[in-house]
C-alpha cells in the first residue's frame, strides 16, 4: 500500500484493515502518535487526514491510501508552530502523553476557526488527558490563535 | 551507609579519574566499581548528583521517576541552586538503577510516590550541590593559592575579587573531582535562593510537544517482537488450556505463551496489532478459583459488618471517654460513607520492553519505582539484580500504578523468558486490560459518631474505618496493632480539638488487588470527615467554616491554611442566586490543603461547577508554576472520582473495561480553578497528591448546601446527579 505521510510517500505492505496507529508505530516507527484506548475514545492517537483530525486506533489503513496523512512529526520542524510554541510558553503538559493528539486536535481547530471561541473549544476539543492539563490546553489555544492573527498582520 | 572504605575507594577514584563522591558529606556509602560516563568524554564527575562537562554545561542526576509531576525539573533546582549553578547550562539525566544497585543504593530512593521527592530528598540533594560547589572552588582556591573563604560563585563562574581572577566549573571541575568532599556543608538561607523558589521550565516540556517524548511504550529495539496478553478475568484464576491452532500460522503470529502457573495467556507477534488480534481467536479454559462468584454486592456486606465488628483496632491518638460524652451530649449524630473501589487508568497503557541475553537483563518500562521494577523482573527471572539493567523513560501517567506492584515489569520478562536468548520483546496491554487488572484504590466504609453540648461544642468524636489494608495486602507486611497507616490518614493525626476521641480500623481483605492510588488514604478519609464536621456545624446552628476555625484554633498551619482559602475565596460574601460554596480542610503528605467550591444544581440534579479555590501550604514552593499545574490537575483527577469513578464486581471480575464506561472529565467539563500559594517557610511540603484531598467533601458540602441533600456514597452518578 502506497501512503504519503508528512508529505513523503511510503510503501508497506500490511493487512489493509491494520489501523493507521499501529502502521505509523510499529511499522514505520513514527512514536509521537500515542496509542490510549484503541476504540476512538481519548484522542492520543489523532491525526490528520487531508487537515482533518482523525482517530488513528479505529481509522484502517486501507482508508488513508491516496490521502494526506499528517503526524506530529510533521506539523512543523524545530517545534515551531504556534500551538506548540503556546504550549511550552504555558507550561501545558505534564505527563505529556496525551499531548500529541491534543495539539494535533487544536491545530486542526485553528485551520477552521482562527480565533475559537471557549464554545469551539469545548467542542474541538475532546481528548482525555488524565493529568488535567484542560485549562492550559484552553489558554495555549487562545494564546496560539492571538499569535496567527499578530502574525497575519504583520 | 558507613564510609570505612572511603581510602580504597579513593585510591580506585585517582586511577579511573572518573570522580570523588559526595560520599562522606551525604552519608552515602561509595563503591569502588564508580566508573561513570555523563556524556561529554572530558566531564568530570564531581560527585555521584553532578558532573561537569568541558563545554561548561553542568549535569545533574535525578533519580527518581517523572510521570507529570515535575520533579525532574524541581529536584535538581535544589542541588543547582546551591552548587550556584547557571540554569540555563543545567542538563538533567536519570541515575543509573544497575549501577544505584550496585552502589548500595547510592542515590537513595529512587520512587516517585507519596509526594515525597522533594521533601523526602530535599537535604541530601542541597548537600550534594553545597559540597560539589566547595570542591570545585576548593580546586580553584588550589590553583589560585588563596583562602577559598575569599572565593564567590555565580552562575558557573568563580571568582576572586582581591586578584581580580575568574574562572569557570568547567575548567576546574577535573580538578575539583580528585578533592575530598567536604565533612559539612552550609547551606543558604531561603533568602538567598535564586534558583529555588523560582518557576523554571520543565525540561521535559520540548520533547512532549513535537513527539520525540520517550516513553515505555516507545521502545524500538531491531528484531523486535511484541506481545499482547489476556489474564485471568477472575483476579487469582490461571489458565487450564489455551488452543492456538486457529492462529499460530498466521502472518506474523511467532509463539501463543502461558506464563506464570497459568496466570496470563500471551500471543508474541511481529507486529503488536497482530498480536492482540490473534488473542481473541485462541480460546482459553480459566480456572477461576474460589472468586468466581464474588460480586460488588458480597463485598460491600463484608465491609458493612466491618463497620460494627468488635474486633477492630484503636488508633493511639484515643482521648477521654467517648461513650460517656455521647452520653452526657445535647445532640448524638452518626453517619456512614462508602468510596469505592477505582481505577488509576494512565493514558500510556501498561507493558515494558525486556532483552534477555547471556544472563543480562535490560528493560525499558515506564515506571514509578526504578528500583522496584528491577527487583520484581530480577525476581521473575530469578537472577541477581547485578544483573538487571531498567532504563527510566517517562512514564505517560502514574498516580500509584506504576510503583507498588512492578506487575507489569515481571510480567514482560516472564515472557521474555519463552524467547531465544538475546530476542527483544515489547509487552503492551490494551486499555481494558488496564482497567481489569489495575491495583485498585481500596474500598472503604466508614461510621462516624458525634456528640455536641447544649453550646454547640463537639465533645465526643469516634470513627470506625473498614478498609482494605495496602501495608497488608500490597506490600506483604504485617500490620503494627492491627493499623493500616495509609487507611487511616487524616483520623491518625486528628487536627479538630475534640476532648473524648476514638479512631477504630478494621483490615477487609478480599481477592481484588489494591494499590496505592493518587493520594491514597487521603483520597477517601476527607469524604467522611470533612463531610461529617460539616453536619456538626450545621446541628450546631455554626457556619462551616467559622466551627472549623474554632476545632483549630490551636493548629497553626491547618488554621493558616483554612483562613488563607477562606479569603481567597470570599468566604461569607454573598453569591449570585443560586450558587452555593462548601469547604473543607486537609493535611496530606506534609502540606497542609483546603479548598472552596461554588455551584449550582439544577432541579434534574446537573451540577455545575463555577469556581474552585484550591490553596496549598507547603513549606518552601520550589516550583510555584508546576505546584499550581499539579493543584489545577489533582482537582480535574478529583472531580472525575467525584462524578464517575467506580470500579465494581460480577462473578469475581470487573464489570469496566475502557473511557466508554469508565468515564474521565474531559475539556468542556473543565471548572475554572483558582491557586492559592500560601507557602509559610520552615518545613518541605508534597504537592502532587495534596490538591485532591479537600476537593471532593468541599464539592459534597456545596452539594448539601444547595440541595440539603447529604452525599454517603460514591460516586456522585450514583445519586442522581450529573456534571454540566
Amino acid at each position: 500500500m502506497k501512503l504519503t505521510i508528512n508529505g513523503r510517500a511510503r510503501e508497506v505492505d500490511v493487512e489493509p484493515e491494520m489501523p493507521l496507529l499501529w502502521v505509523l508505530r510499529d511499522v514505520l516507527d513514527m512514536k509521537g502518535t500515542k496509542f490510549g484506548c484503541g476504540i476512538a475514545q481519548c484522542g492520543a492517537c489523532t491525526v490528520h487526514i487531508n487537515g482533518e483530525p482523525v482517530r488513528s486506533c479505529a481509522y484502517p489503513v486501507s482508508a488513508a491510501v491516496g490521502q494526506q496523512v499528517t503526524t506530529i512529526e510533521g506539523i512543523s520542524r524545530n517545534s515551531s508552530h504556534p500551538v506548540q510554541v503556546a504550549w511550552v510558553e504555558h507550561q501545558v503538559p505534564q505527563c505529556g502523553y496525551c499531548q500529541s493528539g491534543q495539539i494535533m486536535a487544536a491545530v486542526a481547530l485553528l485551520k477552521k476557526k482562527p480565533r475559537p471561541s471557549d464554545t469551539d473549544i469545548d467542542s474541538a476539543m475532546t481528548n482525555i488527558c488524565r493529568c488535567g492539563t484542560y485549562a492550559r490546553i484552553r489558554t495555549a489555544i487562545h494564546a496560539a490563535a492571538g499569535g496567527n492573527a499578530a502574525a497575519k498582520k504583520a | 551507609m558507613k564510609t570505612t572504605s572511603f581510602k580504597k575507594s579513593r585510591r580506585d577514584f585517582l586511577v579511573t579519574s572518573a570522580g570523588t563522591g559526595g560520599g562522606i558529606a551525604l552519608g552515602f556509602h561509595m563503591p569502588s566499581a564508580f566508573a561513570q560516563k555523563v556524556g561529554a568524554a572530558e566531564a568530570a564527575n564531581v560527585n555521584i548528583w553532578v558532573a561537569v562537562n568541558t563545554d561548561e554545561s553542568v549535569v545533574i542526576k535525578y533519580a527518581r521517576s517523572e510521570m507529570g509531576q515535575g520533579s525532574m525539573t524541581s529536584a535538581p533546582q535544589l542541588v543547582a541552586e546551591e552548587l550556584d549553578a547557571d540554569w540555563k547550562k543545567v542538563r538533567i539525566e536519570y541515575a543509573d538503577t544497575n549501577q544505584h544497585v550496585r552502589m548500595k543504593r547510592a542515590w537513595g530512593d529512587m520512587a516517585s510516590v507519596g509526594s515525597r521527592t522533594i521533601r523526602m530528598s530535599q537535604e541530601y540533594l542541597r548537600k550534594a550541590g553545597a559540597s560539589a560547589r566547595a570542591m570545585l572552588v576548593a580546586a580553584a582556591a588550589n590553583e589560585w593559592k588563596v583562602p577559598a573563604g575569599e572565593i564567590t560563585v555565580s552562575n558557573g563562574v568563580i571568582s576572586h575579587a582581591a586578584s581580580k581572577r575568574r574562572t569557570t566549573f568547567g575548567k576546574v571541575a577535573a580538578a575539583a573531582a580528585k578533592l575530598e568532599a567536604p565533612k559539612d556543608v552550609v547551606l543558604k538561607d531561603p533568602k538567598d535562593w535564586k534558583i529555588v523558589g523560582k518557576s523554571m521550565r520543565r525540561i521535559d516540556i520540548p520533547a512532549s510537544v513535537n513527539g520525540t517524548q520517550k516513553y515505555g511504550v516507545d521502545t524500538q529495539l531491531p528484531g523486535m517482537l511484541y506481545a499482547a496478553v489476556a489474564q485471568c478475568p477472575v483476579f487469582g484464576g490461571t489458565a487450564k488450556s489455551f488452543d492456538d491452532s486457529r492462529v499460530k500460522s498466521r502472518r506474523g503470529i511467532v509463539k501463543v505463551v502461558s506464563i506464570d502457573d497459568g496466570k496470563a495467556v500471551a500471543v508474541v507477534a511481529d507486529n503488536w496489532w497482530r498480536a492482540k488480534e490473534a488473542l481473541k481467536d485462541v480460546p482459553v479454559e480459566w480456572d477461576f478459583g474460589a472468586n468466581g462468584n464474588v460480586s460488588s454486592a458480597s463485598i460491600l456486606q463484608y465491609f458493612k459488618d466491618g463497620l460494627v465488628a468488635p474486633e477492630a483496632a484503636v488508633l493511639p491518638n484515643r482521648k477521654g471517654d467517648t461513650d460517656k460524652a455521647f452520653a452526657g451530649a445535647a445532640k448524638v449524630l452518626e453517619a456512614e460513607f462508602f468510596t469505592p473501589y477505582l481505577c488509576h487508568a494512565p493514558m500510556e497503557p501498561m507493558g515494558a520492553t525486556v532483552v534477555i541475553k547471556d544472563g543480562r537483563v535490560d528493560v525499558w518500562a515506564s515506571t514509578q519505582s526504578g528500583e522496584g521494577t528491577l527487583a520484581a523482573v530480577a525476581g521473575a527471572l530469578k537472577t541477581s539484580t547485578d544483573n538487571v539493567y531498567v532504563h527510566k523513560v517517562q512514564a505517560g501517567g502514574g498516580f500509584g500504578r506504576r510503583g507498588g506492584s512492578n506487575d507489569f515489569g515481571r510480567q514482560a520478562a516472564l515472557i521474555a523468558q519463552q524467547l531465544p536468548n538475546g530476542t527483544p520483546l515489547k509487552t503492551l496491554w490494551t486499555r481494558e486490560e488496564d482497567t481489569q487488572h489495575d491495583f485498585y484504590r481500596p474500598l472503604a466504609m466508614y461510621k462516624l459518631k458525634a456528640g455536641l453540648d447544649a453550646a454547640g461544642n463537639v465533645v465526643g468524636w469516634q470513627t470506625r474505618i473498614a478498609a482494605g489494608s495496602l501495608i497488608n495486602q500490597l506490600a506483604n507486611i504485617p500490620l503494627k496493632n492491627g493499623i493500616d497507616g495509609p487507611a487511616v490518614e487524616g483520623f491518625d493525626d486528628f487536627p479538630y480539638e475534640v476532648p473524648n476521641q476514638r479512631h477504630e480500623y478494621i483490615q477487609r481483605r478480599t481477592h481484588v488487588p489494591i494499590g496505592f492510588w493518587r493520594t491514597v488514604g487521603w483520597s477517601q478519609t476527607p469524604f467522611a470527615r470533612e463531610q461529617f464536621i460539616d453536619e456538626l456545624a450545621v446541628a450546631a446552628g455554626k457556619d462551616p467554616y467559622e466551627f472549623r476555625r474554632k476545632l483549630l484554633e490551636n493548629e497553626k498551619k491547618p488554621l493558616g491554611i483554612l483562613e488563607a482559602v477562606a479569603k481567597a475565596a470570599g468566604w461569607g460574601k454573598p453569591l449570585p442566586k443560586g450558587v452555593f460554596r462548601g469547604i473543607a480542610t486537609t493535611e496530606p503528605y506534609g502540606s497542609f490543603t483546603s479548598a472552596v467550591v461554588e455551584i449550582s444544581v439544577s432541579d434534574q440534579g446537573a451540577i455545575k461547577i463555577h469556581r474552585v479555590v484550591q490553596a496549598i501550604d507547603c513549606g518552601y514552593a520550589v516550583n510555584p508554576d508546576n505546584i499550581a499545574a499539579q493543584l489545577q490537575g489533582s482537582t480535574v483527577f478529583a472531580t472525575t472520582a467525584a462524578m464517575w469513578g467506580e470500579i465494581t464486581l460480577k462473578d469475581g471480575r470487573v464489570e469496566q473495561g475502557n473511557f466508554d464506561n469508565y468515564r474521565m472529565l474531559r475539556m468542556r467539563e473543565m471548572p475554572k480553578v483558582e491557586v492559592v500559594l500560601a507557602p509559610t517557610g520552615g518545613f518541605w511540603g508534597g504537592v502532587g497528591e495534596p490538591g485532591q484531598a479537600p476537593f471532593i467533601p468541599a464539592l459534597c458540602n456545596a452539594i448539601f448546601a444547595a440541595t440539603g441533600k447529604r452525599i454517603r456514597s460514591l460516586p456522585l452518578k450514583n445519586q442522581g446527579f450529573t456534571l454540566a
